[in-house]
């Protein structure tokens, strides 16, 4: 269980995060929405220990995240932020490989090899394995991230925008694995996507940004409503139901 | 590839040894064995800084004395005398005012670091500049400090900085050996987190490396290695740039488990090979700093050009 | 400041008042250059006459040339930096950042070697087109860079410079040369002389005709399309500008060495003060050239007395550390 207690985030004289109370179950898919500047990344980040919050704390399954040693931390969570770029010249297996490192350090057993395995079969990027990072597409390269990450083995999955620089076959190709690896491993994942329609079909539970605050926290029933989306985007947005999914259709 | 490169480093120390050598054989080992060794030292800590370096800041551009690092400690070096005057000085061992001055180094640059890289961000460009400058701003305050001592204080402070690579100063290098060690020792501790820490604060972080911690211990180890070279040789501002980028090229990896160890084997095949060149063959003396410095502004030229048209 | 806050109708009024307490102020400080010195040169002592007129003639052999080519070389310093910066359209070029200096020390060491017979003024000449070939060649080189990455101008800059000058030093090395080669590029008035500094009017008459074009640079400096869409010749503005800043970085290396940075200070605190528009900025950028230049000399002078610091070193401390502010002040304005 992931407790979000108070948390604020200010820059300055920029408030980014303000009192956010928040609690994250231990599994199943968290969708988190909101316009751009929301603060969602942000909070993200924060329960990531990649930023210091202002006022408030973040506890993981019972650890605070500012003052739990970083190595215990990341064999139970792990975040994927939007840009990943990296200088060094690896292949897609030796990335992987680094998903391993808080459990054997840099050296892998039989064990932590089967996981890197895994993982690569489970994005289907076995063909690419040998390549280097730098010769990959943008897409091909988020998906050696999100195995990266998947190696890890944690139990939470916090990932920002991982549908970014994916084409269509590949955005809803991520979600079913993500849908999957909740289903089959129990994990708890937690994603930030801007597509409405995405977290509607996949997500257990959607949470709603803006300007900083949790708008509203729930299922797709409560938030795919037109005047929710109304107070949320501050645009009509059309809601029709297709096959039991309730779908947004913000392109009208 | 590791192999080729030692054997090619012990060749150059073979025959910069050997070559020309008339005479007594116990005095030329003795005298060309210091200088050597001293390059040796040299090329070990520059090389290491500056892949070091690199890899905490991401990038194949930046190096300690493009950032003006080397800069600084003359300028410490200069303050010092400036400071506490020469009678005063001539009752410290050089050693422990060495090790006095890299200590400050170690404090001054982490400020510095800190300065421009942590806290809000900014641009690659932006903080090669402001390094270029501070290096001019470090040499002049250290040239306006020479020109306010006494003279007879200048020329103490002058045996120190006109230090090259024929003048590698004696009393240093067991002092350089000793740091070297203990830094060869800590950085193979911290081989396999260096390989993590390449990959960005955020995914070394969430791979769980302590990274305030490592990355200020890191540092603390560069600016010690920049204090060791810069005291033996003095300023050579792009030395590093071309090895590191040269051991990457050459490997084909980034590991440091490789990257490290070919960027010094490389450094020590470039100074003792070059060295042996010019000073055997052509006979002058201090043409290396020169070439080096032609070569390296060149290559930098290149590298920014590159990057550039990504 | 005061000009600043004015009202953009009322400036001429505005400018031209403050243009003359700059120009007293310069005057002021001229005058502070002249009679500071080792030897007595108190007005008592001028009066006097006495010791066959001495200090008279250390006057007009020593003090005046030197306070002379302290305000000439400031003043087109200042103008060269502020043309260059409207050419290249990027705010942190100048002679010391783009290999102009440089290329002018390789010329004049090329006719030290070659043709040491030379006079000085065809030397000057030389030089200069040294340094025009190089200014003309890294514009053409930076011309494909896009203007987002404005920082990467001044840094692929310093790096040419810093080739041009490796190469010099080793030329200078093999014969002997290295001791003049730090004169040319540090500057240093104090062994200026009568009959050692003249070639500088020539940098100041540049620098006053250059406020001709004024409006051209300024159109310049707003893009090629631009300034074609508006029936300007191009070429011709950027040929005029690029000589007059190679003729002052010649002159300048010629006579008591090059000031790095001090250009690109001056330009961008003028800039930063009265705006871009060169009529306006152009007599500021000379006079606190000026006056930035004699207060720096006199520091220099003044803080080991009777030993002098060169005006170089001074503001290679002051102008470096200015520069620093400006490039980190804030993180947004230079993106």
């Amino acid at each position: 269980m992931i407790e979000i207690a108070g948390v604020s985030k200010t820059y300055e004289d920029e408030t980014v995060l303000d009192d956010v109370s928040l609690v994250l179950p231990e599994s199943g898919i968290t969708a988190i929405v909101g316009p751009n500047g929301a603060g969602k990344s942000t909070l993200l980040s924060i329960i990531a220990r990649l930023i210091t919050p202002s006022a408030g704390a973040v506890r993981v399954d019972g650890l605070d995240v500012q003052k739990t040693k970083s190595d215990v931390l990341a064999k139970r969570l792990a975040i994927l932020r939007q840009v990943n770029h990296v200088g060094m010249r690896l292949t897609v297996e030796e990335l992987v490989t680094f998903g391993r490192f808080p459990h054997c350090g840099s050296r892998p057993t039989a064990e932590d090899e089967r996981h890197v395995r895994e993982a690569i079969a489970y994005l289907g990027l076995e063909a690419l394995s040998g390549r280097f990072l730098d010769e990959l597409s943008g897409g091909q390269r988020q998906r050696a991230f999100v195995a990266m990450v998947l190696a890890q083995d944690t139990n939470y999955v916090l990932l920002d925008e991982p549908l970014n620089s994916l084409d269509m076959k590949h955005a809803a190709a991520m979600m079913k694995l993500l849908r999957r690896a909740a289903d089959t491993f129990g994990k708890s994942i937690v994603v930030v996507v801007h597509d409405i329609n995405f977290a509607s079909i996949y997500a257990d539970r959607i949470v709603a940004m803006r300007d900083g605050r949790v708008v509203l926290e729930g299922t797709s029933d409560t938030f795919m409503r037109e005047a929710v989306l109304r107070d949320i985007y501050d645009t009509h947005i059309d809601v029709r139901e297709v096959d039991g999914h309730r779908l947004g259709l913000h392109y009208l | 590839m590791l192999a080729g490169l030692t054997g090619g480093a012990l060749v150059a120390a073979a025959v910069f040894m050997t070559l020309g050598a008339k005479g007594q054989w116990d005095f030329i080992l003795a005298f060309r064995g210091t200088k050597l060794i001293g390059m040796a030292l040299v090329a070990y800590a520059v090389a290491t800084s500056t892949v070091l370096f690199q890899t905490i800041t991401q990038n194949r551009i930046l190096t300690p004395s493009v950032m003006g690092f080397d800069a600084l400690y003359a300028a410490i070096q200069t303050a010092v005398v400036f400071f506490l005057g020469a009678h005063q000085l001539s009752i410290f061992d050089p050693r422990l005012r060495f090790i006095v001055e890299a200590l400050i180094m170690s404090g001054l640059s982490l400020l510095l670091f800190r300065w421009l890289f942590l806290g809000r961000h900014r641009g690659l460009h932006l903080v090669v500049l402001a390094g270029i400058v501070f290096g001019v701003f470090f040499r002049s305050l250290s040239l306006m400090m020479q020109r306010l001592l006494d003279p007879n204080a200048f020329i103490v402070l002058q045996d120190q900085l006109f230090a090259s690579f024929n003048t590698i100063d004696q009393e240093l290098l067991l002092v350089s050996g000793v740091i070297v060690v203990a830094t060869s020792i800590l950085s193979r501790r911290l081989l396999a987190r260096l390989d993590v820490l390449a990959l960005g604060r955020d995914v070394a972080i969430n791979l769980g490396v302590d990274y305030r911690r490592v990355v200020m211990l890191l540092f603390a180890m560069i600016a010690i290695l920049v204090s060791v070279s810069t005291a033996l040789v003095g300023p050579v501002t792009f030395f590093g740039l071309l090895v590191a980028n040269l051991a990457y090229q050459a490997l084909g990896t980034d590991r440091h488990r490789y990257t490290l160890p070919a960027a010094t084997l490389i450094a020590i095949i470039a100074l003792v090979g070059g060295q042996t060149i010019f000073e055997r063959v052509f006979g002058f003396d201090t043409a290396l700093s020169i070439i080096i410095e032609f070569t390296g502004g060149i290559a930098f030229m290149l590298l920014l050009y590159r990057d550039l048209k990504r | 400041m005061a000009v600043r806050a004015l009202p953009a109708g009322s400036g001429i009024w505005g400018s031209a008042a403050g243009l003359i307490l700059a120009a007293g102020l310069v005057l002021v400080l001229a005058a502070a250059s002249i009679f500071i010195g080792v030897a007595d040169m108190s007005v008592g002592a001028l009066m006097e006459g006495g010791e066959n007129g001495r200090a008279l003639q250390l006057l007009f052999v020593s003090r005046i040339p030197r306070t002379l080519a302290i305000v000439l070389s400031g003043m087109s310093m200042g103008v060269a930096a502020i043309i260059m910066q409207m050419l290249f359209r990027n705010r942190f070029v100048e002679p010391t950042t783009t290999g102009t200096v440089e290329a002018a020390s390789l010329g004049l060491l090329a006719t030290a070697l070659l043709a040491p017979a030379l006079p000085i003024f065809s030397k000057m000449l030389v030089a200069a087109l040294f340094a025009l070939a190089a200014t003309f060649l890294f514009l053409r080189f930076v011309a494909k860079i896009p203007s987002s990455a404005s920082l990467i101008v001044p840094l692929l800059g310093l790096m040419f410079g810093g080739v041009i000058n490796a190469v010099t030093t080793f030329l200078a090395y093999r014969y002997d040369l290295l001791q003049s080669l730090a004169a040319w590029t540090n500057g240093d008035f104090s062994s200026v002389l009568r009959g050692r500094y003249e070639l500088l009017w020539i940098a100041g008459l540049l620098a006053a005709l250059s406020y001709l074009a004024a409006d051209r640079f300024t159109v310049a400096g707003l893009g090629e399309a631009f300034t074609r869409n508006l029936g300007l010749n191009y070429g011709r503005i950027l040929a005029f500008g690029l000589c007059i800043v190679s003729l002052v970085a010649a002159a300048a290396v010629v006579t008591a060495g090059a000031v790095p940075f001090f250009g690109l200070i001056v330009a961008n605190v003028v800039r930063m003060m009265v705006g871009d528009n060169l009529r306006r900025a152009l007599p500021w950028v000379a006079l606190s050239g000026a006056a930035f230049l004699l207060a720096c000399d006199i520091a220099g002078r003044t803080l080991r007395f009777p030993y002098e610091i060169p005006v170089g070193t001074v503001v290679g401390v002051l102008g470096s550390a200015i520069f620093l502010y400006l490039l980190l002040r804030r993180r947004a304005r230079f993106g």
